[in-house]
């Protein structure tokens, strides 16, 4: 021991013998463990088992300190003063005098002075360019259109066309235009509500043939799929905070925090009886944003 | 020796004794409540050592593979190589599962410890002056554990992050002005383009890491520097520190509980499943995920969303979304007014004294009802993430369940607070409250029937209520020789000058020195010596 003893420190061992059998126990089952871990993982690992040696390695390890340092060595209490955190007054002065000294001592030149500023100023501002510019291309027109186009036909997920006969009164499927399957922005969810044509606002009689409607599946809340239909209530329900949708009336929404309707695609069945997007959206899909209006 | 080679080696260069031996005999007050923060850091340190193990078999990439891997239900089916490299940490790496779920638990006790840690803070006033800044770090801190989880939480491309990260990217595209240039930036285009993964993961594991280091370091020196806050309490004055000294007893304690704390994180990770991203599948745009439920952390957000009602601005040509409201908005102001509160209390109370002494919270029951009131809010939002469940488990309907909580999310909090104000008022003028309790008697008569009654009281001493150290307690400064050295003669060939030096640097009068370890005893010792005599008494250990 080369250490300066303070001999006040080092007097009692608070409790003696118990104490140290105790963390000599804890100790030797760390060990026990980590060898145990060590088995473990050559023949293969086990998770569980992993993480009960591992408890019993650390815990070992953890306890025994604990104790050691809470029973074999002296606790005070000690008291110790605090040093007053702020300066005398007179440091302080000297400090602004210093700072003083150098700004007088820059000022006479003033004007390189701000010189410097403009050229770090110009090489920051110009470091957005990299560091934001290069992050990705502007809006544009990304958000105010989809991939859907006038008599896009109209597939589900697996790529198949979509037919007259694809849907029973009731059924759903999600469909995207053929040349983007599986589009994050052009999902669309299809109902099939009737066997007749059907309204669901007026200036849309044609969007519905034979009971067929298309919405955007994007919810108009922050974006989640809204893909749970409830056939009794004719609703759409979005699982991510419950929004929904009353798809008779096109998807108006009548619950939770979606502000807007789903909006819909206008579709038709080509000669082949093959379901067709009419056009694209007439309105931006999913949630809103500022240049939205 | 070794040692005395070592130090002589690095004081010769740094100059080290006197800041190492001060660090050395460093008191530090003890009470449960300042562990919080010292789980928060160890949380920190075992997920720095979970995540670096995750790191290196993780490929944060959303190509597109088809997964081949040990998991057999998923076998053959599209997966990104973040997915399939998850699964293969999850089901291959040896030790990979216990890893990632160790990282995974690690997370959210080091955010519920910070949580817990801001309370203590909060509610025993030790934000005062001088600890305001100490608090902003503090808030910055919580804010980049918060974010920091989420970006990890994403990495895996899984259906239930992926569609959390869908609504991330709605929640950037609500902000005024700005936000769909920002989200563009951000995701590198629309929604979902190929650069989240990759993106999330440089700051989930290197920038925000880093800043998350940068701040915790100058919290802690600053904690240092500073000293720590001590509760109220037989001899604890406004000037000075009780408790135990940093070596040996406070390192012993602090470091096992590291290992205390790594060690209940290990057996999480090993037996409580968390994260079983198999049974979620492969994050797919258009795919609906049953049950969404964000980590726990970010549930207060997802009940602002839920509870917030169908309304957004559209004015000028302009929208406001809704989500601006409670996933921007609320959060603005709940961080801005976290960071602002000392200031504001300041305000309010004009008090611009030092505090090194905490408040009992029911001593101050404005702040107390006040903070209760407040997190009343973020608990009652907190439960509203989960409308849909509780509607489904007691077969309430949606409706009826989300107007309860919107009612209840104003009806609570003032409830709370009233109850916290009445109880602390209550509770500050019972004499002895939190101190001892009185034993009850049970006694049984001669008949079988039982009988209590309560133990005599205890007279409140003096002892009991706080006050000054009694005069005639004397303070025992180790350095100033009323105590002896024992000195190995090792140091002492080496180094009588230095000693003398420092013996004489160290001497500051009491109390103000501020440099030695002073020892209340046990009980007073009246006789004890006061002289101060300079006699070292050397103790021989040439056994080197
Ligand atoms: C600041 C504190 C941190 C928090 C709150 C945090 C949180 C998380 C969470 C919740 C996950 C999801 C794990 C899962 O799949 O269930 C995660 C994944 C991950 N984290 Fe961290 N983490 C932190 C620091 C780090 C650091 C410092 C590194 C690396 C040096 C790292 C590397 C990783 C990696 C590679 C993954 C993906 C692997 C996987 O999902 O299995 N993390 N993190
Ligand atoms: S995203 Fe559909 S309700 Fe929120």
């Amino acid at each position: 021991m080369t250490q300066l003893h303070e001999s006040a420190a080092v007097d009692a061992a608070p409790k003696g013998k118990g104490a140290e059998v105790f963390v000599g126990i804890c100790f030797l089952l760390s060990v026990l463990a980590t060898i145990g871990l060590a088995v473990t993982y050559w023949v293969g690992g086990q998770p569980q088992v992993e993480g009960i040696l591992l408890f019993v390695t650390l815990g070992g390890i953890g306890i025994g300190m604990v104790a050691w340092g809470k029973y074999l060595v002296p606790q005070g209490p000690f008291v110790q003063e605090r040093e007053v955190l702020k300066s005398e007054i007179v440091e302080r002065q000297a400090m602004l005098a210093s700072l003083d000294r150098g700004q007088k001592q820059l000022g006479r030149r003033s004007f390189l002075g701000k010189m410097l500023g403009a050229s770090i100023g110009l090489f920051g501002a110009i470091n957005l360019f990299p560091f934001l510019r290069s992050l990705g291309p502007v809006p544009k027109k990304a958000l105010t259109t989809t991939p859907w186009k006038k008599d896009a036909l109209i597939v589900g997920p697996d790529g198949r066309v979509v037919t007259t006969s694809t849907l029973e009164v009731g059924g759903v499927l999600t469909v995207f235009p053929s040349y983007d399957v599986g589009g994050a922005i052009s999902q669309t969810i299809l109902v099939r509500v009737a066997n007749e044509n059907w309204t669901t606002r007026p200036g849309r009689e044609t969007w519905g043939p034979q009971g067929y409607l298309a919405f955007s599946k994007i919810c108009t809340h922050a974006g989640c799929p809204v893909g749970l239909y409830q056939e009794l209530t004719q609703q759409l329900l979005c699982p991510c905070h419950q929004s929904l949708f009353d798809v008779l009336t096109g998807a108006t929404q009548v619950f939770g925090p979606a502000p807007r309707p789903l909006p819909q695609l206008p579709i038709y069945f080509d000669a082949n009886g093959n379901l067709r997007a009419q056009s694209g959206y007439l309105e931006p899909v999913g949630p809103g944003y500022w240049e939205r209006g | 020796m070794i040692v005395t080679q070592a130090t002589d080696w690095f004081d010769e260069r740094l100059g080290i004794a006197k800041f190492t031996r001060k660090s050395l005999n460093k008191i530090f007050p003890d009470h449960w409540s300042f562990m919080l923060g010292e789980i928060a850091m160890y949380s920190f340190v075992i997920l720095l050592f979970t995540g670096v193990f995750l790191t290196l078999f993780f490929v944060p990439s959303s190509k597109d593979v088809i997964y081949n891997g040990a998991y057999a239900p998923l076998r053959g089916t599209k997966v990104s190589e973040a997915f399939a490299s998850t699964l293969n940490i999850s089901f291959s790496v040896r030790a990979g599962l216990v890893m990632r779920q160790m990282h995974h638990w690690a997370a959210n006790v080091f955010i519920a410890a910070i949580v817990v840690h801001v309370c203590r803070v909060f509610f025993t006033g030790a934000f005062r002056k001088p600890r305001e800044i100490n608090w902003l770090v503090g808030t910055g801190l919580l804010v980049l554990a918060i974010v920091n989880g989420f970006l990890g939480y994403s990495l895996p491309d899984d259906l239930i992050s992926g569609t959390g990260i869908r609504i991330a990217f709605s929640i950037v595209l609500s902000v005024p002005v700005v936000g769909s240039y920002l989200a563009f930036l951000l995701f590198g285009g629309n929604f979902p383009g190929n650069s989240i993964i990759p993106r999330f993961y440089s700051l989930h594991i290197l920038i925000i890491p880093a800043l998350i280091v940068g701040l915790l370091s100058a919290h802690l020196a600053i904690m240092w520097h500073q000293k720590h806050t001590q509760f109220k309490g037989k001899g604890k004055t406004d000037r000075n520190v009780v408790g135990v000294a940093m070596w040996p007893a406070y390192a012993f304690q602090a470091g096992g509980f590291f290992f205390v704390t790594a060690a209940v994180i290990a057996i999480l990770g090993g037996l409580v499943q968390i994260n079983p991203i198999w049974l979620y599948g492969q994050y797919v745009p258009y795919r609906v995920s049953y049950a969404v439920q964000p980590d726990w952390y970010m549930g207060w957000l997802d009940g602002a969303l839920r509870l917030m009602p169908s309304w957004e601005i559209q004015a000028f040509g302009h929208m406001i979304p809704n989500v601006f409201f409670p996933a921007v908005l609320l959060p603005g102001i709940t961080f801005t007014l976290l960071g602002a509160w000392p200031f504001i209390e300041k305000k309010i109370t004009k008090d611009n004294l030092e505090h090194n002494l905490l408040d009992n919270p029911r001593d101050v029951p404005w702040r107390t009802s006040l903070g209760v009131g407040i997190l009343a809010f973020y608990v009652v939002l907190f439960f509203a993430s989960s409308t849909d469940v509780l509607a489904n488990s007691f077969s309430l309907s949606l409706n009826f369940v989300l107007w309860a909580f919107r009612i209840l999310l104003f009806v609570v909090p003032p409830a709370a607070a009233y109850i916290a104000y009445k109880l602390s008022v209550e509770a500050s003028e019972v004499p002895g409250i939190g101190r001892r309790k009185r034993a009850l008697i049970i006694s049984r008569s001669e008949e079988g029937a039982f009988s209590t009654s309560e133990s005599a009281p205890r007279s409140i001493s003096h002892e009991e209520v706080i006050e000054e150290l009694p005069e005639e307690v004397k303070y025992h400064n180790v350095l100033d020789g009323t105590e002896e050295y024992v000195m190995p003669s090792a140091v002492s060939a080496v180094s009588t000058v230095i000693n003398n030096v420092s013996v004489d640097v160290d001497l500051g009068p009491l109390p103000s020195g501020g440099t030695g370890v002073y020892q209340i005893p046990r009980s007073p010792r009246g006789s004890a010596p006061n002289g101060r005599s300079n006699e070292q008494e050397q103790q021989g250990d040439l056994d080197d």
